[in-house]
């Protein structure tokens, strides 16, 4: 039966380095040699993630077994495709936003970018031309320059995904690049969007285009103008991804901003993931709202987690947020709470339905939960350090990390990207893993993000980012914001740990 | 608390703050712990001539969805003619010129679609399935009328294939054992299916770009190699849409076990993070044995992060995943304690967990239904890869086997998953073939059978 079967899966000439270093703390990879039971390792616990790894000679053994799923094998060379202003960018800079959050070390390529910065100076539509020979050559030498820059990101600075961010509208330019993944062991996954809604076009260029640094000097007119006629440079020789011609190609071909998909052999698990992802985003405008639950009677005491209820001020909060959302006439707002009494009290407040997500609970602080740092540091000074030291990858004992986190809300960031206007009433933590999603925020300043009590968080996306609006409703609240110490040593002072504690009951 | 009739009320057992009598949730809200993002029911409607895997989709798919919560069913409109005709002749009764046949066929039709009504309307089910040829557009608009009288979302699932050896494959698998098929012989069944198949091919239009653009659906070509997906309307369709593009016919074996027993299995306690006792390495060795007489090419190995399944990974000398979702079921306040302290600690608790074991939530801890969601992710990684050795708990083994098994949630914290046991479980036909491997290695018994109903105070 011809089925998708191993020895059908792309294997890349060149292994990465990685794959191999596990292969050689233990057998062979296919099948199980013959290997005597008294071989096997003892067992110690990383101190910072909690994570059992075996170990030699008193040091920990390398092991791929410290990467929570396995997402892919090769590297992976993301080409998209299509015509100017047709949403390439957007999906290029949304995607790497999306997979580095989710912990896939990924970066675009925006072949435009090298040539702007090549040439200096843009002057018309004219340099697209298609028989505008050196205006050929440069750009060829661009897309080159890229390509080499994608080799060295994926073989060498340990990245897993680059998004190759060009037109590529040809089949021998895309043809040229699969040879180039070939040669060097990648993946290739193709996006292509393809529109031909002249309001959507527009709009695109309105948006992205007109404040584009190659228009600088110009009026929206002229703009306008040259953009339409740079696209038609490129309308002659496209050839869009063909069912037939490019059937063993993986691909997925996007039409009209998502109305249609068509997928074609999907190989493995990130572009299973890829093709989900972009599956579910959408460009109608609409706000995500931000905020936490009213003031907690833990949070005045300076106690961390546990399940309580709303002082009085935090009940005034709520009460004020429901005003706020009376006045900002959202059209079919959806509430979301976790399912902590502290943020379902406030959303009460609101009198319109809501939805209990678990997996928007506070981090879970394990042995540490109703703790104050202050007790913390008497109790688990080395956790308390470790923590300061990779507050992104630290576990607390018995409980999560916020890397743990992140892949707890995954789900309800691919729900986000479904809805429209949203309103999610959370934690601290799980707030800050919210935002960085959508700020694009790098694992070392997710865990130090201030969302302080009280404070609504208003998100909405524009061009190529998201504006954030940052509203506080004026009802007084504790901080709950702790920065990171200067003395992150195992050996430091119960002062030096506790230097920046904010203040409490 | 209440004690009525010896069961305490729902909202307590959930551990959800539920406000006053406002009803704040949808209608059509299993009391589930994740949200329903449906409102209206939704139809799933099959598409595609004979032996393109309709029924084999829809039976999944239908699996798929009730274990993450869905309430879903499939009607299957063979069944009906089935039940109309009593014995099945030849081919000759699905003859477009056929007019009587196609009365009957018309009748069945009728029949399942009333079901489905019930189903969606009387019963609050979220999902039918509609398992059936529906090849030709006059049909689907039937449907479709149908579906809006009743206010029901429509997503159509249609599989075309042409590739013979695929189509062989599927008649020999699950045709020639059909109740048509009884009394013929091989070569029999299969002219006659053939010849059933053409009945069809004459009169077969595929859902077309053009004039079908306003429709939901997925056309899945070739088993997977590629799909067109038009008019995703919600999250139930787009999860359904991500399930299919997930699932695929490449036959292999996933191997289904607990860590070796733990020294805390050993003193009669659930939970914690212990090693593995003396006969637990015996087992984790065995396990190497039994795994390397199976011969598999390509072998993946999932642990959790608990220890006692690493330890157990480790003596296989082979590298495995650790996945924090295969962790055990957190029993929060009664962690590492025995059955006798919960019950002399948190007698209301040990009551009400054996009143609805699948959704009550240990304080500070997670119900079976918390696990189910989230091993999710991990069962849709399995049906990506091939073979599998997951070693994990007995509360996850039971979740990922009532999944393999479609076991409902109340049967489901009550499977029987005993240490020192390796259950390989092998896809056939429209479901699973199960082998338990007991590698001979003792263990104590970790299975707590469901109590006889009694008063619940204590």
């Amino acid at each position: 039966m011809k089925h998708r079967s191993p020895s059908e899966q792309h294997h890349g000439k060149h292994p990465r380095v990685g794959d191999c270093v596990a292969a050689a703390s233990s057998t062979a990879q296919d099948g199980m040699e013959d290997k005597n039971a008294s071989t096997h390792r003892e067992l110690t616990q990383n101190p910072l993630k909690k994570i059992w790894m075996p170990y030699k000679n008193g040091l920990p053994e390398k092991h791929i077994s410290q990467r929570k799923v396995c997402m892919t094998n090769c590297p992976t060379l993301i080409v998209t495709v299509g015509l100017p202003a047709r949403g390439k960018t957007y999906i290029s800079k949304k995607l790497t936003r999306y997979l580095n959050w989710i912990g896939v070390p990924t970066r675009e390529f925006n072949v435009g970018q090298y040539r702007r910065d090549f040439m200096k100076i843009y002057k018309s539509f004219e340099f697209f031309r298609p028989d505008n020979e050196e205006g050929l050559k440069i750009r060829q030498q661009c897309a080159s320059a890229a390509l080499n820059d994608v080799r060295q990101y994926l073989a060498e600075d340990g990245g897993q995904v680059a998004v190759f961010d060009a037109t590529n509208t040809t089949r021998e330019r895309r043809e040229t690049i699969v040879q180039f993944a070939e040669q060097n062991g990648f993946k290739v996954f193709f996006v292509e969007s393809v529109c031909e809604d002249p309001d959507v076009i527009q709009e695109n260029i309105v948006q992205v285009k007109l404040c584009s640094p190659d228009y600088t000097n110009c009026n929206t007119d002229e703009a306008v103008e040259d953009f339409m006629q740079r696209i038609k440079c490129y309308e002659n020789s496209y050839e869009t991804l063909d069912e037939v011609l490019d059937r063993d190609l993986s691909y997925i071909k996007i039409i009209d901003v998502g109305q249609r998909y068509l997928v074609n052999r999907v190989l493995d698990h990130i572009q299973s993931r890829i093709v989900y992802y972009l599956m579910n985003i959408h460009i109608t405008p609409r706000s995500i709202y931000l905020c936490r639950h009213g003031e907690s009677e833990l949070n005045v005491k300076g106690r961390i987690g546990g399940d309580s209820g709303l002082t009085t001020r935090g009940k005034q909060f709520a009460k004020k947020l429901a005003q706020f959302i009376q006045t900002q006439s959202i059209v079919d707002l959806k509430v979301w709470t976790s399912q902590m009494k502290r943020t379902i009290q406030t959303a009460e407040a609101l009198a319109v339905p809501y939805e209990q997500w678990k997996a928007l609970n506070e981090i879970d602080a394990g042995v540490c939960e109703e703790m104050m740092y202050e007790e913390i540091q008497e109790s688990h000074p080395l956790e308390f350090a470790l923590r300061d030291q990779d507050k992104y990858r630290y576990r607390y004992p018995k409980g999560e990390s916020y890397e743990d986190l992140v892949q707890r809300l995954e789900p309800v960031i691919m729900e986000l990207e479904r809805q429209e206007n949203v309103l999610v009433i959370c934690h601290q933590a799980v707030m800050r893993c919210l935002l960085a999603y959508f700020l694009d925020k790098s694992a070392e300043e997710l865990p130090y993000l201030k969302c302080p009590l009280h404070t609504v968080l208003k998100l909405t996306p524009v061009a190529y980012g998201c504006k954030v609006e940052s509203i506080s409703l004026n009802v007084d609240a504790v901080n709950t914001h702790r920065e990171k110490p200067e003395n992150v040593n195992v050996h430091r002072s119960a002062a030096d740990a506790l230097q920046t504690v904010p203040p409490h009951l | 608390i209440s004690l009525v009739g010896g069961v305490v009320e729902r909202p307590k057992m959930q551990r959800q703050v539920v406000p006053g009598q406002k009803g704040f949730y949808p209608k059509n809200k299993k009391r589930s712990s994740v949200p329903q993002f449906t409102n209206s029911p939704t139809l799933i409607v099959m598409v595609g001539l004979p032996a393109r895997g309709k029924t084999y989709i829809s039976k999944k798919l239908t699996r798929y969805l009730n274990w993450i919560g869905v309430s879903t069913k499939a009607f299957n409109v063979g069944e009906y003619r089935r039940e109309a005709t009593r014995s099945y002749n030849s081919y000759e009764f699905f003859s477009p010129d056929n007019t009587e046949a196609m009365e009957i066929r018309k009748t069945c039709v009728a029949a399942a679609l009333k079901d489905v009504f019930t189903y969606l309307t009387r019963y609050q089910g979220q999902v039918a399935v509609f398992d059936a040829t529906n090849t030709t557009p006059e049909r689907r608009q039937v449907i479709l009328s149908f579906a809006k009288d009743n206010g029901y979302k429509v997503f159509f699932v249609e599989s075309i294939c042409d590739d013979p050896e695929i189509i062989a494959e599927n008649i020999k698998q699950v045709k020639l054992t059909s109740p048509d098929y009884t009394d013929c012989d091989k070569e029999e069944a299969l002219v006659d299916f053939l010849k059933r198949i053409e009945c069809y091919q004459q009169t077969y239009i595929p859902l077309d770009d053009d004039t079908d653009r306003n429709l939901s659906y997925i056309k899945i070509f070739n088993v997977g190699s590629r799909y067109l997906v038009n008019k995703v309307q919600d999250h139930i369709q787009s999860r359904i849409v991500y399930y299919l593009m997930n699932i695929h016919v490449t036959p292999r074996s996933i191997y289904l076990c607990r860590h070796g027993e733990s020294e805390l299995n050993l003193l009669g306690r659930i939970g914690g993070d212990p090693g593995l006792s003396h006969r637990g390495t015996k087992f984790a060795s065995a396990l190497g044995d039994y795994m390397r007489d199976q011969s598999i090419s390509d072998l993946k190995v999932w642990t959790s992060h608990m220890k006692r399944t690493i330890q157990t990974a480790e003596f296989l000398g082979v590298q495995y995943e650790q996945w924090k979702a295969l962790n055990e079921i957190d029993a929060g306040v009664c962690e590492e304690m025995t059955y006798e302290e919960i019950q002399e600690h948190f007698p209301e608790e040990f009551a009400l967990r054996d009143q609805d074991k699948y959704r009550y939530r240990y304080p500070k801890g997670e119900s079976y239904e918390d696990l189910v969601h989230r091993l999710e992710p991990v069962i849709m990684e399995l049906e990506r890869q091939e073979n599998v050795l997951v070693i994990c708990h007995q509360a996850a083994m039971r979740c990922l086997l009532a999944y393999f098994l479609n076991k409902s949630d109340d049967e489901l914290p009550y499977l029987k998953c005993p240490l020192h046991t390796v259950l390989k479980l092998t896809p056939i036909a429209y479901g699973c073939k199960v082998e338990s491997v007991f590698l001979n290695i003792e263990a104590v018994n970790t299975h707590r059978d469901r109590p006889e109903l009694m008063p619940t105070y204590v």
